[in-house]
């Protein structure tokens, strides 16, 4: 580290000797720019001309601030945290999945002897948000944000975290009413969401929903409601089965994580 | 006034901002870029070329958003392919497309600062780098506006400060004159000028006059290929009266085009 400057050095600096040779002068100014009490020492030795040059500038600078524009007020926190979590273009998606949500439970309610049409549809409620969210023509500013180095996965996990946080407590609220498991319920919901960010990575996250919510309606929808009875695969034993695909599946997909860094899996 | 990082003060260890080697870059199927040479350092270059040269594919692919299909890209040093690691390339670009699509609810301010924290600023550092971007392109007055009560030109204005907010050692800018005014275009030229000081800037446009005025050096591409590079002023003593255009740039861009469309034919 410098040692500091002594007073006298100080006060030749401050009234600019030039006896002081220029190699001393950057010592000093570079010492000065980060020892506060050095600063304070200066300030002790500076000239009444130093000082009424500075009193001049503080005049001017005062003068200026007045007639500038007046400085805006800062955004709110609370909109720069919804503009860094939830793109607008996601809240007719997730209006239409509360409606489908509630029309399957009134549904359920109506027409007795036929297997839970909630429970069948609650995997694929979080899918038509996931695909929307990191789809390029759903955002608008996708261009501009693909360039960016936060889009990629970090940027589909807050989205997705975001449609989940409006999924989630909907399901509850509707599932509650059921009388069914709300594991059976929820855990469905979290591999499916897991299971298309994965595919995503693959085929884009748009296809891999389409081709989920297709698999999953030809494959266990139909069949059960044909049936009028509900699969092995949602009965009570199999919630084990779902929560360990859920982890499986997770651990996957942010293995893939590199796979989103491009616009080309962006739809 | 801002202070200056060391980042900035550091020596580069690369020879060139921009560099590509026979570069391929697909627009859907069709080859847009195909083999694409270009190495381009500190400075402000204007890319021209008649519609459909590959202009606009060439960006997004130097912006990083499409990967390119064959040949090698590399931008401050770091490779640019299918695998590697973008986000220390991305940290130091700026980007404005050509339709940049935006929030209307936003105000330029928020807009600005959500694209800041984007590029993964220091948090401290953002409100002033914002409020400074913002003063850069003129917009001060309306910094708390609403995007989607702006003019086409303020727009525009929006979409460059967003580009130059995170100081990018790489920026570059499709079509950034559409829609502004005479008196903004000559206020741009100006900010171009200081840019190209520090930084590679990279101006893609129709308009021959900007790049004669505000750029340090021309590059001429037609049907993904490079055709022609040099100064403005080499530029400008390619056409003599015969050639179309209404300026001697306007001239020598024509003649340079006409002269390769006439080598291609043979």
């Amino acid at each position: 580290m410098t040692t500091h400057p002594s007073l006298s050095q100080i006060e030749r600096y401050a009234a600019g000797d030039p006896e002081l040779d220029e190699p001393s002068v950057w010592a000093i100014e570079v010492h000065l720019e980060d020892c506060a009490d050095c600063r304070a020492r200066l300030a002790g030795s500076t000239t009444g001309a130093s000082r009424a040059v500075i009193d001049q500038v503080a005049l001017v600078l005062d003068r200026e601030i007045a007639t500038a524009a007046v400085p805006v007020g800062r955004s709110r926190p609370w909109s720069v945290l919804r503009h860094r979590w939830f793109v607008g273009t996601l809240l007719p998606w997730l209006a239409m999945t509360g409606t489908v949500l509630a029309c399957a439970a009134v549904l359920g309610a109506l027409w007795v002897g036929t297997p839970s049409l909630v429970l069948l549809i609650a995997p694929l409620a979080p899918l038509p948000g996931v695909a929307v969210a990191w789809h390029r023509r759903a955002d608008p500013a996708w261009e501009l944000i693909a360039a960016t180095p936060a889009s990629g996965l970090t940027m589909l996990l807050r989205r997705t975290a975001a449609v989940l946080a409006f999924v989630i407590p909907a399901l509850a609220v509707v599932g509650a009413g059921t009388g069914m498991s709300l594991a059976l319920m929820l855990l469905p919901c979290l591999a499916f969401t897991a299971a298309t960010l994965l595919l995503g990575t693959l085929v884009g996250v748009r296809h891999a929903a389409i081709g989920l919510v297709t698999v999953w309606t030809l494959a266990v929808v139909a069949p059960s409601l044909v049936a009028a009875r509900l699969p092995v695969l949602l009965s009570a034993q199999s919630a084990p089965s779902w929560a360990l695909a859920t982890v499986v599946l997770t651990i996957m997909a942010l293995l893939r994580a590199n796979g989103f860094r491009r616009l080309s899996h962006h739809g | 006034m801002r202070a200056v990082s060391a980042v900035e003060t550091t020596a580069t260890t690369y020879p060139w901002t921009i560099h590509a080697e026979a570069l391929q870059v697909r627009a859907g199927r069709h080859l847009a870029v195909n083999g694409l040479d270009l190495a381009l350092g500190t400075g402000v270059h204007g890319l021209l070329g008649p519609n459909g040269a590959g202009k606009t594919t060439l960006m997004r692919a130097l912006a990083t958003v499409v990967a390119p299909a064959g040949g090698r890209l590399t931008l401050l040093g770091h490779p640019v392919n299918g695998r590697a690691e973008l986000r220390p390339v991305r940290r130091d670009l700026g980007y404005l497309p050509q339709h940049f699509g935006y929030y209307p609810r936003f105000t330029v301010r928020e807009f600005v600062g959500y694209m800041a924290w984007l590029k993964e600023m220091p948090r401290s550092a953002i409100p002033a780098a914002v409020q400074r971007a913002i003063d850069r392109v003129g917009l001060t007055a309306r910094a708390d506006a609403r995007l989607k009560t702006l003019s086409g030109g303020m727009l525009r204005r929006a979409g460059i400060a967003q580009a130059i907010v995170n100081d990018p050692r790489l920026l570059l800018l499709d079509e950034p004159t559409v829609g502004l005014d005479p008196e903004q275009r000559l206020d741009f030229r100006e900010l171009l000028r200081d840019l190209g000081t520090d930084s590679c800037v990279l101006v893609s446009t129709h308009l021959v006059e900007d790049v004669a005025a505000a750029c340090t050096d021309v590059v001429l591409v037609n049907e993904g290929r490079l055709v022609w590079r040099g100064t403005p002023e080499v530029l400008a003593a390619q056409g003599d009266a015969g050639h179309a255009g209404d300026s001697p740039a306007e001239r020598g861009y024509s003649a340079l085009l006409r002269q390769h469309r006439a080598e291609a034919a043979r």
